[in-house]
């Protein structure tokens, strides 16, 4: 008997784990729900939705541009001297910028404005929570969900393609500049390979990417926030939460995203 | 006293289960119209449950809570979200929006249910702020910079914008040092006068004994989910219910 409670114990734990993950999805498929219901229903807060923007842009932006600017410039260096080897060395300019454009831009930009918005969010609603300033919302006839979440996940969800795009743009020129300047790639050779290599088409797949991401970080952040119960302890922890997850599945997601549109596009 | 005699909220065998056990049990009590009633129990009582089926934020489990006419338990959406703007709730720290100033709270409720100009929102803010005795000093100050009394003090100014019929207090001088806690009091109280022209009503939790019995016109004492005693102030003092001798004589 006794024995047999030794083996049950971890059997027990793991079947506690998965009940409590499933439940955990069951409740986010509800808050999913609630989006796509109150997203359509009037009043529709315009002004809470441009607040957002900028907060996100804000927070996010001097951070978008520095990490791509530093991103261009180390992936200069290191597909320059690959390639040196097979005397492709001018294809840098367009390697550089179609990862930049199908990965990098979309998942980085996406893991930062995770950490920066996505936490943003959810202590924000959640210290609202614990603070009554939802009740407070609730008692006036103010649906909170559609107050606090719907403005912040559109937002969320438009501004990430944004910065995804600006983060491109300055890792290309950090591409550029260290390819023409540190790494003496021809500049007129470094553009033509670009244009030979790089087509509009190739933008699209990031762009449905950082949609996504966007999304998601923003659909995990408020989710998060309103899960909060109790202190600033529950703050912290709903915060963590939110960063963590809003992480780990963009790196997932990225894997399946890809597999679905190398197919479709 | 006839402008009490009627009831504003009337709650009917009102059970509510919170797994398995019930926070609320058969529990059937009324408000009179115009009255400042407190509901005083020990911590987890039921009290702020109670609060919360009358606002229809809570379903009971069985039961009919019907407030202003109303059955709230019939009461979904929209109907239920315009029924709230009959409430003012000021809450245990006031629960401010933290990001917006102290005008901006008091506007807040006005300028999201009426189609009050700027100007006119301007003035009845002002107004609303005056009947707090808060000056214009503090108006474009946020929540974080007010001390504890202030904010209460706007609290209840954003409350009392739309002028509502039924004003709640969830435990207002709970946490509060004892000066701030005599002027949460009497301004409970001459918020009730203000408004008794118009028969609002005031609704009260409390474990506060003392300023209990001064400032209600009705006591109710709640135990175990039910109304164990409830009787004007001057007769809840004198009630031989043991729990509420206990209360009482503390
Ligand atoms: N949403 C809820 N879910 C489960 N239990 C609850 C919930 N709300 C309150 N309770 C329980 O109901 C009891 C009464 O709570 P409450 O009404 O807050 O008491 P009071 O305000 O009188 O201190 C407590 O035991 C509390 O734990
Ligand atoms: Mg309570």
């Amino acid at each position: 008997m006794k024995r047999l409670k030794k083996v049950a114990k971890p059997i027990e734990h793991i079947g506690d784990v998965v009940l409590s993950t499933l439940k955990e999805m069951g409740k986010m498929t509800k808050f999913l729900y609630l989006f796509f219901y109150w997203v359509t229903k009037p009043p529709y807060r315009t002004a809470l939705f441009f607040e957002q923007l900028y907060f996100i842009g804000n927070k996010s932006l001097f951070i978008i541009i520095l990490s791509g600017l530093f991103t261009g410039m180390v992936m200069a260096y290191q597909t320059y001297f690959g390639f040196k080897m097979i005397s492709v060395d001018s294809l840098v300019g367009p390697v550089v910028a179609l990862t930049m454009a199908k990965e990098l831009a979309p998942v980085l930009s996406g893991l930062i404005v995770s950490g920066r918005a996505g936490a943003a969010m959810a202590a924000q609603i959640g210290t609202m929570k614990v603070t009554e300033q939802v009740d407070a919302l609730e008692v006036m006839g103010i649906d909170s969900f559609q107050y606090l979440a719907v403005p912040r996940i559109i937002a969320g969800t438009i501004s990430l393609p944004m910065l995804s795009i600006i983060f491109q743009l300055v890792g290309n020129t950090g591409s550029w500049f260290v390819g023409t300047k540190a790494l003496m790639i021809d500049d007129a050779m470094y553009y033509s390979k670009l244009s030979d290599f790089m087509f509009i088409e190739d933008l699209y797949q990031g762009i449905i990417k950082s949609f996504f991401f966007g999304f998601l970080i923003s659909l995990l952040g408020t989710y998060f926030g309103f899960s909060v119960t109790k202190g600033a302890e529950g703050v912290g922890k709903g915060t963590n939460l939110a960063v963590v997850w809003g992480m780990i599945t963009i790196l997932i997601s990225d894997y399946f995203l890809t597999s679905i549109l190398i197919r479709i596009l | 006293m006839d402008t009490m005699s009627e009831n504003v909220i009337s709650l009917r065998n009102v059970t509510k289960i919170f797994s398995d056990f019930p926070v609320l049990h058969e529990l059937t009590f009324d408000i009179k119209r115009g009255s400042i009633t407190t509901l005083l129990g020990f911590s987890g009582a039921g009290k702020s449950t109670l609060l919360k089926h009358i606002l229809g934020l809570l379903k009971p489990t069985s039961g009919d809570v019907i407030v202003l006419g109303q059955n709230v338990v019939a009461l979904e959406g929209t109907a239920l979200k315009e029924f709230r703007q009959n409430f003012g709730m000021l809450f245990q720290y006031a629960a401010l929006f933290d990001s917006l100033t102290t005008f901006e709270n008091v506007a807040f409720p006005i300028r999201e249910f009426t189609d009050f100009t700027e100007e006119q929102v301007e003035q009845k803010v002002s107004e609303l702020l005056t009947s707090v005795n808060l000056s214009d000093k503090t108006y474009y100050k946020l929540p974080s910079e007010l001390s504890g009394g202030m904010r209460k003090r706007v609290g209840l100014a954003r409350a009392l914008a739309l002028q509502p019929a039924i004003m709640l207090y969830d435990e207002p001088t709970t946490g509060l040092d004892p000066i701030t806690t005599k002027m949460v009091n009497e301004l409970i109280v001459q918020t009730a006068k203000n408004n008794r022209a118009r028969k609002m009503t005031s609704v009260i939790i409390s474990h506060d004994i003392k300023a209990t019995l001064q400032i209600s016109d009705y006591i109710a004492f709640l135990h175990r989910g039910r109304v164990v005693e409830y009787l004007p102030s001057a007769e809840f003092k004198k009630s031989s219910n043991p729990l509420v001798r206990e209360f009482v004589d503390l």
